[in-house]
């Protein structure tokens, strides 16, 4: 049961590009490998014959505040994020996520890189980098390349990027007076054990005014969208029950949920995406007059 | 092909460099190559956290973390945390320590995991608050679920590293009778090595020159085997033997009690379920024995599955074996059933399903055989029923039994799921094919598809009382899906039945149970055996009943309560032993202390108003030992050995629960010595007797009779041969700790066992206990020699929101006889507690037609750390006159209240009766919004 003939670690992006030029086909980027490892060991995803490691490259491990901005690595462990000052201060939703993805252990290894290149429709950290409105540093031969994060999906489990991209880097605009964003999620550990909502809101307020917002719910669709009907609801209202009650009416007549066997049925899943919502809404809302 | 490359890192400090091919993952390398097996591979898939090390200070999994990921890194694993002083003597890491003191220690197969997991913890957090530790140790399982003492041996830990203060002791209320040795607080004889790393499971063996075994497993739940064609399998370089029904010349069956389970399914036989063996294969490697697997072309033409105990009843079901598909019609009658309903003022039934459960057992399960060079079958696995494996081996071999040998390793918990043979006889076959070792070693997947599991079942409960709650009939009907083989279903299905009104006093009872193949993985043996079941049912009955009556739930099982008089409804007279009340005082009392007046009203939490907390009730009682005729008995022998130290030896299993600790307190107290001079011997069919299965909380009952029957006679035998040799009265010897006083003088036990050993006498008793005779189901009188008995409180909380339930506090009394083993007996009870919080609340082994959905630990959760509630235990002792020391069965009896307490709870919290196991939130939330459209 050869699962890969070889795994190499890449230290430069230039490295990485020459490892995926010297052979033919067959080569798979790894990020933090937690997903992958196990969907490769399972037989659920077919190996490539060359596993490239990515974390060692420097630029994927940068952690920091530029030019008014918060850049994370994409290849920076998850725990690290979880616990970082800076992405609490800039990016309160992409804390919550990222602190439960997987479990403590995993966490060490996997990354924001493998959760947005593995494209599924409702991972965890991705779903909060869409609220932020991130930005994708993307390293390529030709240069270099930028794209909004939900430009990076083509349908479930399937990446936009080319076999010659690396995601260096997530962008997030520097957290301004009367923004704030908050993560939620809930599983149902009778089906299969997986998580079967989750939700990631970013808001900017004033004082009571809602000017701007952005909803993500996972999973509500092949690929992420936004609740763009949802935002609307709320975008330049004034908070209050009834604005938040015809957020309520759009989320049960506009968010495409539905059923999976042994995860839950798009009726519960309508039923508690209301609840996650008020609580996920207070919560960036609260967040957002502090700041 | 697989490149392999050197890599360099360091391991426990030491520098090391080692060969790796490509896609070999870090805790290959750490045990196989570099013999650290103290790192333990439960799930191969990053949920269980078994295998988890630190590398350069973090956490990590080691199971999917690619070996050539280590190169230049610092990997610390469970055998690098103690240091060795300059004398050599090992100095234990402050967690190491208070482990093992808190009785943190059960089976142990997820120490070193949970002590790698607390070690990172401390190392960023000297001081780590509950919520903390529970945090960090959310995915490092342990079934055994030691929760409790986990977290405070962390707490402990952290107090003596940051503060220098001593290791506490827990917290555990000693025997009411406590004899100098027994009743007592003591620290597992086996704690020290699993705290180390040190600790040998069978996967931890290796051979010169073994080699690796797979099966073939059908993976189609019902169909006709029309070809085998294992010719490319056998064609592959590094493949040693590939098996077929056709290559077994003797029994082709094995089976507990009915031998109806193929050992291959034969061409031209029928496929019963998805987990049947189909071919065995021996190679070089694991992985070329895989390769070999997958290349093994199967035909097969499918039939329709039966999937359901209720359709397989229906005369037109396919039949799954020639006899049809009833294994057993189990009755128990007792009164007049209609004349009881008659005379009822109320009458209610209801109906409830119990789903299957997998024991999920941190260790896989793993065998390894081989020829010995006098032409023996060695076996060496962790396994529940030791002689009964040897038997079974034997006859497929076409041996006499004592041409095998099962030598029994460490297990890594089994709770029932390691009765049944797994991989004991495929090995065995191969080792006789090849002439080489064999290893088997089911992956995760594999030991969900393949062991038996709980039953499922469906349990129709109709009850009939006075008005003021005296019950007057009980009537059952259970279907129990026993799955495509017998295993032990006519034994659970009966316990079932048996248990099926409750422990009540009832004067009409009628209970039917339709124990039926299907196309389902097999069900058998599982804590609780069948009781589990029966118990949810009853349980949410009588609160049914006690709610249309108007009558105080606890003062409704007062008033049935089994006492002694009470005749049970198989028309057993309980002569003593039957603390049920108490149980139901202790935890009424602790209940209104804690609660306050009202604690079954729905109490809504007045920040968060979505959230509202109610107290649920419970009450069980569960057989000890075999019962219903079996002939239950259990053998052991003691010897003093020539350096002084008493040998008890018994084939009977540790499985995590303290098996040796009860033996050897047992024997110390007879023989009047301390711990250091008892040591245990368990499972290895040519050095320990028959200590039977170790099931229905049976072994220290039978098998601590039995030591402390073969320590007394011991005792009398050495005073007799010491009088004569020393020529003295033998009032004048007496047995103290590490010697004997013969006169004024006290003789060391190596220098008496050497001077006996001299005169030709081996100082050695063999005693076979032999428990109280008991009746079949049917007949009346003692079906059981003991029954032991519980009573809980459980606290929900329910979100009414979105339907989730959370336990915050369980209030248990269990009436164990005589706790011999405290310590142990409080790892029982909050594991129990666990166990039960997770066959409510998360627990689902899911099937679609037959095939299993739920194949992998990921997606069938067992509860983390996280859903520890606040837990208050007391322990009642209504000695029975023949346990030792009056002690009583507690395996199971801790887990069966725990379901209906919660279920009943989530009634009283939100007004949803539960009906179907495990609570749904789903329905929880649907239930709450069918409320709000009627309101």
């Amino acid at each position: 049961m050869t699962i890969w003939k070889e795994y190499l670690l890449a230290n430069s992006i230039e490295q990485a590009f020459e490892l995926l030029d010297s052979v033919d086909d067959s080569t798979c980027w790894v990020g933090g490998g937690s997903d992958l490892m196990l969907e490769v060991q399972q037989g659920r995803r077919k190996p490539a014959d060359r596993m490239v490691d990515l974390n060692s490259i420097p630029q994927l491990g940068v952690l920091e505040l530029q030019d008014g901005c918060l850049l994370i690595g994409a290849g920076v462990p998850v725990s690290k994020i979880a616990s970082s000052p800076i992405v609490k201060e800039h990016a309160q939703a992409v804390v919550e996520a990222t602190r439960l993805i997987g479990g403590p252990q995993v966490r060490n290894v996997a990354t924001l890189g493998g959760n947005v290149a593995h494209a599924l429709p409702a991972a965890d950290g991705m779903i909060s980098l869409v609220a932020m409105d991130a930005i994708a540093i993307i390293a390529q031969k030709a240069g270099m390349d930028e794209q909004p994060i939900l430009k990076l999906f083509k349908g479930p489990g399937i990446t936009m990027l080319e076999k010659n991209q690396i995601i260096l880097q997530f962008r997030i605009k520097q957290r301004e007076k009367g923004e704030g964003s908050a993560f939620q999620r809930i599983m149902r550990p009778q089906g299969v054990a997986l998580p079967i909502l989750n939700l990631a809101i970013w808001v900017k307020r004033d004082k009571e005014m809602v000017l701007d917002l952005r909803v993500v719910f996972g999973p509500s669709g092949p690929v992420p969208t936004r609740a763009s009907f949802v935002e609307a609801a709320l975008r330049g209202k004034l908070m209050s029950q009834d604005a938040i009650n015809e957020a309520l009416a759009a989320i049960t007549a506009t968010v495409n949920f539905r059923t999976s066997k042994n995860r839950a049925t798009a009726e519960y899943r309508h039923q508690i995406a209301r609840q996650l919502f008020v609580k996920t809404l207070a919560s960036a809302w609260e967040r957002a007059e502090s700041a | 092909m697989n490149k392999t490359s050197q890599i360099q890192f360091i391991v426990n400090g030491k520098q090391v460099a080692v060969e790796v091919a490509a896609s070999e993952m870090l805790s290959d390398v750490l045990r196989y190559k570099l013999g650290l097996t103290g790192t333990k591979i439960g799930c191969n898939e990053s949920e269980c956290g078994a295998c988890t090390v630190v590398i350069d200070g973090q956490t990590v999994l080691s199971c999917s973390y690619p070996a050539a990921k280590a190169n230049g890194k610092n990997v610390l694993t469970i055998e690098g945390l103690a240091a060795e002083d300059e004398n050599g003597d090992i100095k234990l890491h402050p967690l190491q320590e208070a482990f093992i003191e808190q009785g943190a220690v059960q089976c142990g197969f997820c120490i070193p995991g949970q002590i790698m997991t607390s070690y990172a913890l401390l190392q960023h957090n000297a001081n780590p608050e509950v919520i903390e530790i529970k945090e960090a140790l959310k995915d490092t399982l342990c079934r055994c679920a030691g929760y409790p003492s986990i977290i405070s041996a962390i707490q402990s830990a952290s107090e003596k590293q940051c503060c220098g203060h001593a290791i506490e002791k827990p917290h555990v209320q000693e025997a009411r009778d406590a004899g100098h040795m027994v009743g007592k607080s003591h620290i597992r004889p086996d704690a020290m090595l699993k705290v180390t790393g040190k600790a040998i499971y069978s996967d931890d063996i290796q051979f010169e020159n073994m080699a690796h075994a797979r099966v073939k497993r059908a993976m189609v739940p019902f169909a006709i085997v029309e070809e085998i064609d294992i010719s490319k399998a056998l064609a592959m370089p590094g493949v040693l033997a590939v098996l077929t029904a056709a290559d077994l010349p003797f029994e082709k069956n094995h089976g507990l009690v009915i031998k109806d389970w193929p050992v291959m399914v034969a061409v031209g036989d029928k496929v019963r379920y998805v987990g049947d063996a189909l071919a065995i294969v021996a190679a070089e490697t694991r992985e070329i024995a895989t390769e070999a697997m997958q290349a093994i072309d199967v035909k097969m033409r499918r039939l329709d599955p039966v999937t359901n105990p209720v359709s397989a009843y229906q005369d037109d079901a396919p039949k799954i074996h020639s006899s049809g598909n009833l294994l057993k019609h189990i009755k128990v009658r007792k009164g007049d059933i209609d004349a009881g309903f008659s005379a009822s003022n109320v009458v209610m039934e209801n109906t409830f399903f119990t789903n299957r459960n997998d024991h999920a057992f941190l260790e896989p399960e793993c065998s390894i055989a081989r020829l010995t060079s006098d032409g023996r079958m060695e076996i060496y696995v962790g396994s529940q029923i030791p002689y009964d494996d040897r038997a079974q081996v034997a006859q497929v071999l076409g041996v006499p039994d004592e041409k095998v040998r099962i030598i029994g390793q460490l297990i890594g918990g089994g709770f029932g799921g390691k009765e049944d043979v797994a991989g004991q006889i495929h090995a065995a076959l191969l080792a006789k094919a090849t002439g080489r070792p064999v290893k088997l070693l089911f992956d995760r997947q594999e030991s969900l598809l393949v062991h038996p599991k709980r039953h499922a079942t469906q349990i129709t409960v109709k009850l009939g009382s006075d008005l003021e709650g005296n019950l007057i009939a009980a009537q059952t009907t259970l279907y129990g899906d026993t799955g495509a083989y017998a295993s032990l279903g006519d034994k659970v299905m009966t316990r079932a039945t048996t248990h099926s009104s409750g422990p009540y006093e009832i004067d009409n009872v009628r209970a039917d149970c339709y124990a039926m193949y299907t196309n389902n993985p097999p069900a058998g043996a599982f804590r609780g055996f069948g009781v589990h079941q029966s118990g949810f049912a009853v349980e949410s009955m009588m609160d049914e009943l006690a709610e249309r009556l108007n009558v105080d739930p606890i003062k409704l099982r007062k008033m049935n309560a089994l006492k002694v008089g009470s005749v049970t409804n198989t028309g057993q007279l309980l002569r003593e032993s039957v603390g049920l009340s108490e149980c139901i005082q202790k935890v009424e009392d602790a209940l209104y202390e804690i609660a306050g007046d009202n604690p079954f009203a729905a109490d809504q939490d007045p920040e968060n108003p979505e959230l509202v907390r109610s107290w649920g009730f419970a009450v069980a009682y569960k057989n000890t030992g075999l019962g219903g005729g079996a002939h239950d008995k259990a053998g052991a022998e003691i010897e003093l050995l020539p350096n002084g130290i008493f040998e008890v030896r018994s084939a009977s299993a540790e499985l995590g629960q303290g098996l040796p600790t009860v033996l050897q307190l047992t024997a110390a107290e007879e023989l009047k010595q301390g711990l250091e001079n008892i040591q245990v011997l368990l499972s290895d069919t040519d050095l320990t007797p028959d200590g039977g299965p170790t099931t229905a909380s049976r072994q220290t009952y039978v098998t601590g009779n039995a030591v402390r029957y073969a320590s007394k006679a011991l005792y009398q035998s050495m005073v007799s041969e010491l009088s004569e040799s020393y020529d003295i009265s033998p009032d004048k010897i007496e047995f103290k700790e590490g010697c004997v006083q013969i006169g004024t003088k006290c003789i060391s036990l190596a220098e008496i066992s050497r001077k006996l050993r001299e005169e030709g006498l081996i100082p050695k008793v063999l005693y076979v206990y032999e428990a109280p005779e008991t009746k079949p189901l049917g007949e009346g009188g003692d079906m059981h020699v003991a029954f032991s008995f519980a009573a809980q409180a459980a606290q929900v909380e329910v979100n009414r929101a979105t339907g989730e339930v959370a336990v915050l506090h369980v209030i248990a009394a269990n009436d164990v006889g005589f706790a011999i083993n405290p310590l142990g007996l409080k790892g029982q009870v909050e594991g129990g507690i666990l166990m039960g919080i997770g066959h409510a609340l998360t627990e689902n082994f899911i099937m679609n037609e037959g095939e299993v959905v739920t194949d992998r630990l990921a997606s069938y959760r067992i509860p983390s750390i996280t859903y520890t509630p606040e837990i208050t235990s007391f322990i009642v002792e209504h000695p029975t006159a023949d346990g030792p020391f009056g002690a009583k069965g507690v395996g199971e009896i801790v887990l069966i209240p725990t379901v209906p307490a919660i279920t009943n709870a989530v009634y009283n919290a939100v007004g949803v009766r539960v009906i179907a196991l495990p609570v749904d939130q789903e329905f929880v939330l649907s239930e709450i919004n069918k409320q709000k459209i009627i309101a």
